[in-house]
C-alpha cells in the first residue's frame, strides 16, 4: 500500500511540477472547420517558425467551432458559414467574424476511368435527395453527352458532424432547388434523405476515395491532395465552371460584402464565378477579458489573426484557396482592430 | 514498571485513533465511487432536462432527428443499438461457448493456456483499433461482395431501386445492397460480434470450470460420449452463468462507441436494408455532442447518454445477479 | 482451478466399442465444430496484429516518435504529441485509479460490516458497465464546463474513473485471498488494524493489486471515446495538465477515417504501437499475478 500510495502521490507531484514548468509557453487554442484545415495547419506551422507562438487547432467541424466559442472552451472558433444572429444569441459576449480565405466546395466522385463530369445544381440536389440513384441515370447523361457512365449505384457521402461545408452546400442547394429548400433546408447539420456519414471533410473524402460509385462534397484542396476526380458545376449564368482559385475569388466579386463580412457567396451572380464558394471565418470575442484570460493571451490571438490576414495569405493560393480580395482584407483589418480587453484597446 | 503499565493502557487508545483516521480515509476515498454514480445521474439529468421536458417519454418512441427544425426522437437510434447488439450476440455466443468448451474440456494444458490467453488479449484490443481494422481490412471485402451481389443480379437490383424509391422494401431487397460502400449495419454487427466474443468466452470458461467433476465423471461412467457429457451434464449446469456472461457482453455491445461510429455510416434512420447505414445511441453521441448547440439539440444528445446510462445499469445488475446466483462467490 | 486441471476420465474402451454410429458421428462432428469455433474466435486477434505489423511497422521510424503531425498533405510527421499526451493523461488516470480503487478494495475487503459496504460494492460493479462515452459526457459537465476549457486533466479524470471499478474488484479479490491468520498474527502482535492492513495485508497482496492496476491501465489506455470531449486533442507536445492534449487512440480515430495516406499510415503505426504496449502490459499483469497462484 505504501508503495502504491507513494507511486500515486509521486505521479500527482510530477504532474503538478509539469504544470508550472509548461505554463509559460504561449499557446493559442482554436477549433472548428475542417474546410480550411489543410491551409490552417500549414499557416500555423509557419507562424510557429515566424513568431514562436504555438497554435493548437483541432479540425472538429464548423458546428463544433461555433459551439465551442460560445462555450468559451477555445480562444477562437472557425466556421465556413457565418453564424446567424440567432445562433450568436446564446454567446455571453459580442462575437466577431474575420474571413481568412475563399474556398470552393466540389462534388468529388470515384468512377472507373475517371471521367470528367459536369453537374448542375438541380442534379446535385436530386442526387442528394435520393431521386437519382444510378450513375447511368438520364439526368446525368443529359449533362454529360459522350461520356460512358457505368450502371453503378451512387453512394452519397455526406457529413455526420455539424459542418460549415454542409451549410455552404445545403445553402447552395436551397437556392437552386425549391424541393431541397422545403424538404431539407440549409444548416450545419440537416436530416439527410440519403447517404453515408463521414466525419470532417477528411472523412467524406475518405469514403469517396475508397468507394466505387461514391460522390461527396468536399473543399477543393481535399479533392486535389487526395487525387479525387471532381466535377464542374453550372453556375447561375449556365456556364460549367471547374473549381479553382480564380472562379472562387470571382464569387466574392458578385456580392456586396457587409462591414461585418458575414455573407453567403453561393450561387454568385458573377458569370465567371464558381457557384459553391464560401469565405471561411475565424470567430472570437470582441472583448477578450473573460474567464481567466490574460491580456497576454489576447495579444497573442490578435497577433495571430493579423498575421493570418496579411503575411499568412501567401499560403492560400499554393493550397488552392483564393486570397482575400483587397476590400475584404481591409474590412478584416478594421474588425481585428476593434478587439479590446475589458473595454481598453491593446 | 509504571511506564510499561502506561504503555499498555495507552496502546489501544493510540491504535484506535489511528484506526479511526485510516478508516475515515478509506471510506472517504471509497465514497468517490458512490459520488461518481450520483453525480453521473444528476449531471446527465440536468443537461438533458430541456429535452426531457419537451419530449418526455416520446423522446424514445419517435423517429426523427432534425437539428434545423429542433425535432428529436431516439427511436431509430434505440432500434439501431438493439439490433446491432442482439445480432452481434447471436453470432458471437455460439462461438464464444465453443471456445470456452475447447479451453475447459478439450484442449491439453499446453494448448488451453495460450488459447485462453489469446482470448484475453482479444478483450484488450482497443475499440479504435477494431474500427481501424474493420475500415482497412473488412470494408474492402464487404465492398467486393456487395459489388458482386449488385452486378450479378441486375434485374433484382433495378426492382429494389424502384422499391426503395417508393420507401418500401421486400425480403430479397432487404439483402440487396443499395450502395457499394461496405460501411453500414452489417459491418458494424460483424465488428461488434468480434469485440464481444472474449467477454462471453471468458465468463463461460470460468463457469464451465466450476461444474463439479462428479457431474462429468458420473456421465462418463454411464458410457456417455464427450459431447453427451457436455450437452447433458455441463451446459445445463453452467447455463445461468453463461447467460450472465452473455448479458455482460450485451452491456458492452450496447455502449460500444468508436468502432461502431467508424463503420456504421452514421445515419439516424430506421433500417430498411441489411447493408444500409444506420446509427446507434453511442455513435450518435460521439458524432454530435461536440457540435450540438446549447438547447434542445445538446439536451437530446445528452438524453441519449442518460438512456444508455440507465440501460447499462439495468443490464449490469441482471448479469451480476445471474452470475452470483450461479457461483456463490461471484466471478 | 483443480477441476480444470483434472483430465476427464477416459471412458472404458468396452463402452466406446458399444457406441452406436450416430452417437459416435455426433460426438466427432461436435468436437470438430468446437475446434472450428475456437479457431474463428482466435483468428481476428492474429489477423489484426498481423495486419498492423505489415502496415504499421514501416512507419515506426524516428520521425514517428520525435515529430508532431505535419501540415495536412505534407509528409514526415509523427505522433509525438499523442505519445506524450497518452503518458500524461494515463499518469493522472493512474493516480486517481490507484488511490480510489485500492481504497475501495480495502474498504470492501476489510470493513465487511460497514453499513455502506454493500451499496458501494454494487455501485462499483454497476460503474464498471457504464459506457466510456457516457463517462466522457459526465466529466465534460463535471470538469470541462466549470474550468472553461478542455484539458488533459479532464481526460485523466475520465479515464481514472473508468479504472476505479476494475482496480476495486481485483484489490478486493486478492485481499480476500490473504489468509485471516495473517491478519490475526498481526493483531496478536499488538499492531493496530490500520498498520496490519498497510504493512502486512496489502504487501502480501501486492502483486495481485499491481495486476489489477496494470489490467485497468491497459483497458483505459485504448479508450478514445471519453477523451473526445475532455482531453479534446492537440497538435502540440504538451505537458501542461490544464491544456488540451492528444492521445494515441484519438489520433488513431482521426487517422483511420482520413482520406490522406499519410494520416492513415500514422494511424496504423499508432495502432501497432498502442496494441503492442497494451499486450506487454497485459503480459506484465499476468507475470505479476503468477507467484500468487
Amino acid at each position: 500500500m505504501k508503495k502504491i500510495l507513494s507511486l500515486g502521490l509521486s505521479l500527482v507531484a510530477a504532474t503538478v511540477a509539469a504544470t508550472t514548468a509548461a505554463a509559460s509557453a504561449a499557446t493559442v487554442t482554436g477549433a472548428g472547420a475542417s474546410f480550411p484545415y489543410p491551409l490552417y495547419s500549414k499557416m500555423f506551422a509557419e507562424y510557429k517558425k515566424a513568431s514562436g507562438t504555438d497554435v493548437n487547432y483541432q479540425s472538429v467541424g464548423s458546428g463544433a467551432g461555433q459551439q465551442q466559442i460560445i462555450a468559451r472552451t477555445v480562444d477562437f472558433g472557425a466556421s465556413d458559414n457565418p453564424m446567424s444572429d440567432e445562433a450568436m444569441k446564446p454567446a455571453p459576449g459580442k462575437l466577431l467574424h474575420v474571413p481568412m480565405a475563399i474556398g470552393a466546395v466540389v462534388p468529388a466522385y470515384k468512377l472507373p476511368g475517371d471521367p470528367k463530369l459536369v453537374f448542375s445544381g438541380k442534379l446535385l440536389a436530386d442526387i442528394y435527395l435520393g431521386k437519382v440513384k444510378l450513375w447511368s441515370d438520364p439526368a446525368i447523361k443529359a449533362l454529360n453527352p459522350g461520356v460512358t457512365l457505368p450502371g453503378l449505384p451512387i453512394t452519397v457521402a455526406r457529413r455526420s458532424d455539424g459542418s460549415g461545408t454542409t451549410a455552404v452546400f445545403t445553402d447552395y442547394l436551397s437556392k437552386v432547388s425549391s424541393e431541397w429548400k422545403t424538404k431539407v433546408g440549409a444548416a450545419n447539420s440537416v436530416q439527410w434523405p440519403v447517404g453515408v456519414g463521414g466525419k470532417g471533410n477528411d472523412g467524406v473524402a475518405g469514403i469517396v476515395k475508397s468507394t466505387p460509385g461514391a460522390i461527396g462534397y468536399v473543399e477543393l484542396v481535399y479533392a486535389k491532395q487526395n487525387a479525387l476526380s471532381f466535377g464542374a458545376v453550372q453556375n447561375r449564368a449556365g456556364k460549367a465552371i471547374v473549381a479553382d482559385n480564380g472562379p472562387a475569388a470571382a464569387a466574392a466579386l458578385g456580392v456586396v460584402i457587409p462591414a461585418d463580412t458575414r455573407v453567403s457567396l453561393t450561387n454568385s451572380a458573377n458569370a465567371d464565378a464558381y457557384p459553391i464558394a464560401s469565405f471561411t471565418y475565424v470567430i472570437f470575442y470582441q472583448d477578450q477579458k473573460y474567464g481567466s484570460r490574460t491580456q497576454e493571451q489576447a495579444k497573442d490571438l490578435k497577433a495571430l489573426l493579423t498575421w493570418m490576414t496579411t503575411s499568412g495569405q501567401a499560403y492560400n493560393e499554393p493550397l488552392d484557396y483564393a486570397k482575400l480580395p483587397a476590400n475584404v482584407a481591409a474590412k478584416a483589418k478594421s474588425i481585428i482592430g476593434t478587439m479590446n480587453y475589458g473595454g481598453a484597446k491593446f | 514498571m509504571n511506564e510499561t503499565v502506561l504503555r499498555r493502557i495507552n496502546r489501544p487508545r493510540l491504535s484506535s485513533k489511528g484506526d479511526g483516521v485510516f478508516r475515515r480515509v478509506v471510506v472517504g476515498l471509497s465514497m468517490v465511487i458512490a459520488l461518481t454514480f450520483v453525480l453521473s445521474i444528476v449531471l446527465l439529468g440536468v443537461q438533458s432536462w430541456p429535452a426531457i421536458r419537451q419530449f418526455g417519454l416520446g423522446f424514445l418512441s419517435t423517429n426523427v432527428w432534425n437539428p434545423p427544425k429542433n425535432e428529436f426522437g431516439a427511436l431509430s437510434l434505440m432500434i439501431g443499438t438493439l439490433l446491432t447488439s442482439l445480432l452481434a450476440l447471436i453470432i458471437s455466443v455460439p462461438l464464444a461457448i465453443a471456445s470456452a468448451l475447447f479451453v475447459a474440456e478439450y484442449a491439453p494444458k499446453w494448448l488451453a493456456n495460450p488459447v485462453g490467453y489469446l482470448v484475453e488479449l482479444l478483450a484488450a484490443v482497443p475499440s479504435v483499433v477494431y474500427g481501424l481494422w474493420a475500415l482497412f481490412a473488412l470494408k474492402p471485402l464487404f465492398q467486393q461482395f456487395q459489388t458482386w451481389l449488385f452486378l450479378s443480379n441486375p434485374g433484382l437490383a433495378a426492382q429494389c431501386t424502384d422499391l426503395f424509391n417508393a420507401g418500401k422494401t421486400s425480403l430479397p431487397c432487404f439483402f440487396m445492397p443499395q450502395v457499394l460502400v461496405g460501411q453500414g449495419f452489417l459491418l458494424a454487427v460483424t465488428i461488434l460480434a468480434i469485440m464481444i466474443l472474449p467477454f462471453t468466452a471468458s465468463v463461460a470458461r470460468d463457469v464451465i470450470r466450476l461444474v463439479p467433476a462428479d457431474q462429468r465423471e458420473a456421465m462418463y461412467a454411464l458410457g456417455a460420449t464427450k459431447w453427451e457429457v457436455i450437452s447433458l451434464a455441463i451446459l445445463p449446469y453452467a447455463r445461468a452463468g453463461i447467460l450472465g456472461g452473455v448479458i455482460l457482453a450485451l452491456g458492452r455491445a450496447l455502449g460500444e462507441t468508436l468502432a461502431v461510429a467508424m463503420v456504421i455510416g452514421n445515419t439516424p434512420e430506421l433500417l430498411k436494408n441489411i447493408w444500409a447505414p444506420t446509427a446507434t445511441m453511442a455513435s450518435m453521441i460521439a458524432n454530435e455532442f461536440g457540435d450540438a448547440r446549447e438547447g434542445l439539440h445538446r439536451a437530446s444528445v445528452v438524453g441519449l447518454g442518460l438512456t444508455l446510462f440507465f440501460v447499462s445499469v439495468v443490464v449490469n445488475l441482471v448479469a451480476r445477479t445471474l452470475i452470483v446466483r450461479m457461483t456463490p462467490k461471484g466471478l | 482451478m483443480a477441476v480444470s486441471q483434472m483430465k476427464p476420465p477416459q471412458p472404458a474402451s468396452l463402452g466406446r466399442a458399444g457406441l452406436s454410429g450416430s452417437r459416435k458421428t455426433k460426438n466427432a462432428v461436435m468436437g470438430y465444430l468446437i475446434g472450428l469455433g475456437t479457431i474463428v474466435v482466435v483468428a481476428p486477434l492474429i489477423l489484426i496484429f498481423g495486419f498492423l505489423l505489415i502496415k504499421g511497422v514501416g512507419a515506426l521510424d524516428a520521425n514517428f516518435f520525435l515529430h508532431t503531425p505535419a501540415p495536412e498533405g505534407e509528409k514526415g510527421g509523427g505522433l509525438a504529441n499523442a505519445i506524450t499526451g497518452s503518458l500524461l493523461i494515463l499518469s493522472m488516470a493512474a493516480a486517481l485509479g490507484i488511490l480510489v480503487g485500492v481504497a475501495g478494495g480495502v474498504f470492501l475487503a476489510e470493513y465487511p460490516r460497514h453499513r455502506l459496504m454493500p451499496i458501494t460494492r454494487m455501485l462499483s460493479d454497476v460503474l464498471s458497465g457504464i459506457p466510456a462515452i457516457v463517462m466522457g459526457l459526465v466529466v465534460y459537465a463535471l470538469v470541462v464546463r466549470p474550468m472553461g476549457h478542455f484539458s488533459a486533466l479532464a481526460g485523466g479524470i475520465a479515464l481514472g474513473l473508468l479504472m476505479v471499478p476494475i482496480v476495486v474488484r481485483t484489490t478486493e479479490e486478492v485481499l480476500k485471498l490473504v489468509p485471516l491468520s495473517v491478519r490475526e498474527a498481526g493483531l496478536a502482535l499488538g499492531l493496530p488494524q490500520w498498520k496490519v492492513i498497510l504493512s502486512i495485508v496489502l504487501p502480501a497482496a501486492g502483486s495481485g493489486i499491481i495486476t489489477g492496476v496494470l489490467l485497468a491501465l491497459s483497458r483505459v489506455a485504448g479508450e478514445a471515446a471519453p477523451l473526445l470531449f475532455t482531453a479534446f486533442g492537440s497538435n502540440l507536445v504538451n505537458f501542461n495538465p490544464l491544456n488540451p492534449t492528444s492521445a494515441l487512440p484519438l489520433e488513431i480515430f482521426k487517422g483511420a477515417t482520413s482520406a490522406y495516406d499519410e494520416n492513415q499510415r500514422l494511424a496504423q503505426a499508432g495502432a501497432l504501437l498502442l496494441i503492442t504496449l497494451i499486450f506487454i502490459t497485459s503480459m506484465l499483469a499476468r507475470f505479476a499475478n503468477r507467484p500468487r497462484r
